[in-house]
C-alpha cells in the first residue's frame, strides 16, 4: 500500500453476514455486500439510506465494534482490528455515563487513553468550551437537554484527538431547531480541527448540508455516490437551503434513495 | 374611545401560587405506628398473657432485660455474628454477581447453583452446620452468610444483565479493558440492583441469625426468645422480636442512605421522593 495519509479511511470489498435465529431456524442476513469506498483526509462523508440498509453496520465495522466477514478496512493506512484512539465514535443517543458529570464524561475517554492530572482537566475543559458547554461542566446527564448531551458526546469523542470522527445518526433524536444549530456547529468544529468525519443519517437535508460526498446505500450495497459542490465553509446553513444547488443535490439524493434513476 | 385592557391580566392576590401543603411522609409513618401500638395495647390486654402480650407489658419486660444487662449482652453477641456474616455476604456476593453476569461461561457453570441455593431450605441444614462448626460464633456467622449472600448475587447478576449494551460499547470504543469496563461502567450502572439485593439481605440475614440461635440456644437474642417461650413468658419473648424488627428497619434506611450517597443520580433519575 502506498503512503497513507492520516485520517484516510478505506473499505475494500467489505461484506458482513449476521446469523439470526428466528423461531429456532438459523437465518443468514447479509448486512453489507462487497462495499467499497475511500474517504480522504478532512473530508465529510455522509452515509444515507433507509433503516436496515447497512449504514450503521458499516460505521460499526469502521469503529471496530463489529468485524467484517470479508474484506479489508483501513484507517490511516493501518488495518482496523478492534477499537482504537485513531477513531472516535459519537453514539446515536449520546450514551453518556449517567453517574458522571459532563466534564467527567469527557475525561473518561482521556483517562482510558492514559491522560492524568491537570492535563486531564484542562483538556476536558477545552473540549467542553469547543462545543459551547463551558458552564455546564459540572452538570450530570439528567440535568442536560438532548442537544447538550449530544454536545458532550461530541466533546468526549473529539477529546482523544482521533484522526476520524464516526457519527451514528447523532442528531436523529433532536428537535429540528436544535438539530440545525448542531449541524452548523459541527461544520465549524470540523473547519477548525480538520477531522475526517463519516456521518450516518437518514435525513436528506442533513446529508446534503454536511457532506462533501454522499454515499447512498440500499440493501447492503452502495447505490450511488454523489459529490456535493456547495462551497466550504458553508456559513449560513439556512440561506444555503434556499439555493438552487442545494435543491438540485437534494433531488439527486432523493432519486437515488428511491431508485428512480438507474445507477451509473 | 374604548378602554385599553391589558393583554395579560395581572394575577389576583388570592390566585397566586400557594405553597403545597402536604403531610410529610415521616408524620404519616409515625401516626401509623402509634395507632397500631395503641390498638394492640387496647385489645391485647384482654388476651391471656400466655397466648399473647401487649406493648406496655413488653416495654416492662424490655426495661427489665435492659436493667439486668441480658439484652445488651445478647444483642452484642447476635450483632457480631450478623455483621460478620452480612459483610462477608456483600464482599463475596457483589463480585460474584458481577462476574457471573459478564461471563457466559461462568453464568452457565455457576448460575444454576446460585439459583438452586437461593431456594435451599437452610433450616434443615443448620444441625449439620452445627456438627461441623460447633455451637459458637462461627456457625451463626455462617448461617447469616448463607442466607444473605444469594439475594445479593442474584440481584447483582440481574443488574449486570440489564446494563445497556451501548454503555459497554462506550468503554470499548475507548479501548477499555474488560476489567476497566466492569469497574468503571458495569459496577456503577448496577448499583441500584446491588442496593436492592443488599436491602433484601438485611431481612434474610436477621431471620438467619435467629434461626441459628434457636439451634444453638445458648447465646444471643435467639436464645432469649427460645428460653422465654419455653417458660411461657410471652412478653419477654416479644422483646427480642421487636428489637430485631426495629434493627432491620434501621439497617434498611441506613442502606438507603448509603445508596443516596453513592448513587445520587439514581434517585434523581427515578424521581423518588425520599422525604
Amino acid at each position: 500500500m502506498s503512503e497513507a495519509q492520516i485520517g484516510q479511511v478505506s473499505m475494500t470489498d467489505v461484506s458482513k453476514t449476521f446469523t439470526l435465529k428466528v423461531d429456532g431456524q438459523v437465518q443468514l442476513v447479509q448486512a453489507l455486500k462487497s462495499v467499497n469506498f475511500d474517504v480522504k483526509q478532512a473530508e465529510i462523508v455522509t452515509l444515507i439510506g433507509p433503516s436496515g440498509c447497512g449504514k450503521t453496520t458499516a460505521l460499526r465495522i469502521l469503529m471496530g465494534l463489529e468485524s467484517a466477514s470479508h474484506g479489508r478496512v483501513t484507517v490511516g493506512g493501518k488495518q482496523v482490528n478492534g477499537c482504537g484512539y485513531d477513531r472516535g465514535l459519537v453514539f446515536q443517543h449520546a450514551e453518556l455515563l449517567p453517574w458522571l458529570t459532563a466534564a467527567q464524561n469527557v475525561m473518561f475517554g482521556l483517562e482510558m487513553k492514559g491522560m492524568r492530572g491537570s492535563e486531564l482537566k484542562e483538556t476536558a475543559q477545552r473540549y467542553l468550551e469547543l462545543v459551547g458547554l463551558k458552564d455546564a461542566a459540572n452538570r450530570r446527564p439528567y440535568q442536560l437537554s438532548g442537544g447538550m448531551k449530544q454536545r458532550v458526546g461530541i466533546a468526549r469523542a473529539l477529546a482523544i484527538d482521533p484522526e476520524v470522527l464516526l457519527m451514528d445518526e447523532p442528531f436523529g433524536a433532536l428537535d429540528a431547531q436544535t438539530r440545525e444549530t448542531l449541524q452548523g456547529e459541527l461544520l465549524d468544529i470540523q473547519a477548525r480541527t480538520k477531522k475526517t468525519i463519516i456521518f450516518v443519517t437518514h435525513d436528506l437535508d442533513e446529508a446534503v448540508l454536511l457532506a462533501d460526498r454522499i454515499i447512498v446505500m440500499r440493501e447492503g450495497c452502495i447505490q450511488e455516490t454523489i459529490n456535493v459542490t456547495l462551497p466550504r465553509p458553508r456559513g449560513d446553513l439556512g440561506a444555503l437551503r434556499g439555493s438552487a444547488e442545494f435543491a438540485a443535490t437534494r433531488y439527486r439524493v432523493w432519486k437515488a434513495l428511491h431508485g428512480v434513476e438507474a445507477v451509473h | 374611545m374604548s378602554k385599553v385592557t391589558p393583554m395579560v391580566p395581572s394575577i389576583p392576590a388570592d390566585e397566586a401560587p400557594k405553597l403545597k401543603r402536604e403531610i410529610p411522609k415521616w408524620a404519616i409513618t409515625t401516626l401509623s405506628v402509634v395507632s397500631v401500638i395503641l390498638t394492640w395495647e387496647i385489645f391485647g390486654r384482654d388476651i391471656n398473657p400466655i397466648f399473647g402480650s401487649y406493648p406496655s407489658a413488653i416495654a416492662a419486660a424490655f426495661w427489665m432485660l435492659v436493667k439486668n444487662g441480658q439484652l445488651v449482652a445478647a444483642l452484642m453477641q447476635s450483632m457480631k455474628a450478623f455483621v460478620v456474616g452480612y459483610a462477608l455476604a456483600i464482599l463475596v456476593g457483589v463480585p460474584l454477581g458481577l462476574v457471573i453476569g459478564r461471563s457466559r461461561f461462568l453464568e452457565a457453570a455457576i448460575g444454576i447453583f446460585i439459583t438452586g441455593a437461593y431456594a435451599m431450605p437452610l433450616v434443615a441444614l443448620v444441625p449439620l452446620l452445627v456438627l461441623w462448626m460447633g455451637l459458637g460464633f462461627a456457625v451463626k456467622a455462617c448461617v447469616v452468610f448463607l442466607m444473605a449472600v444469594f439475594p445479593i448475587v442474584i440481584n447483582t447478576w440481574l443488574g449486570v444483565r440489564a446494563v445497556p449494551k451501548t454503555l459497554v460499547e462506550v468503554g470499548k470504543s475507548f479501548v477499555a479493558s474488560d476489567f476497566t469496563i466492569l469497574r468503571r461502567i458495569v459496577l456503577p450502572a448496577t448499583i441500584p440492583y446491588i442496593m436492592a439485593g443488599i436491602k433484601l439481605a438485611v431481612g434474610r440475614g436477621v431471620v438467619a441469625m435467629v434461626i441459628a440461635e434457636f439451634f444453638t440456644a445458648i447465646s444471643g437474642l435467639g436464645a432469649i426468645i427460645i428460653n422465654a417461650a419455653n417458660s411461657f413468658d410471652t412478653a419477654r419473648m416479644f422483646v427480642p422480636v421487636i428489637v430485631l424488627m426495629v434493627l432491620a428497619t434501621l439497617l434498611n434506611s441506613f442502606v438507603g442512605f448509603i445508596e443516596r450517597k453513592v448513587a445520587p443520580w439514581q434517585v434523581e433519575l427515578s424521581g423518588r421522593d425520599e422525604g
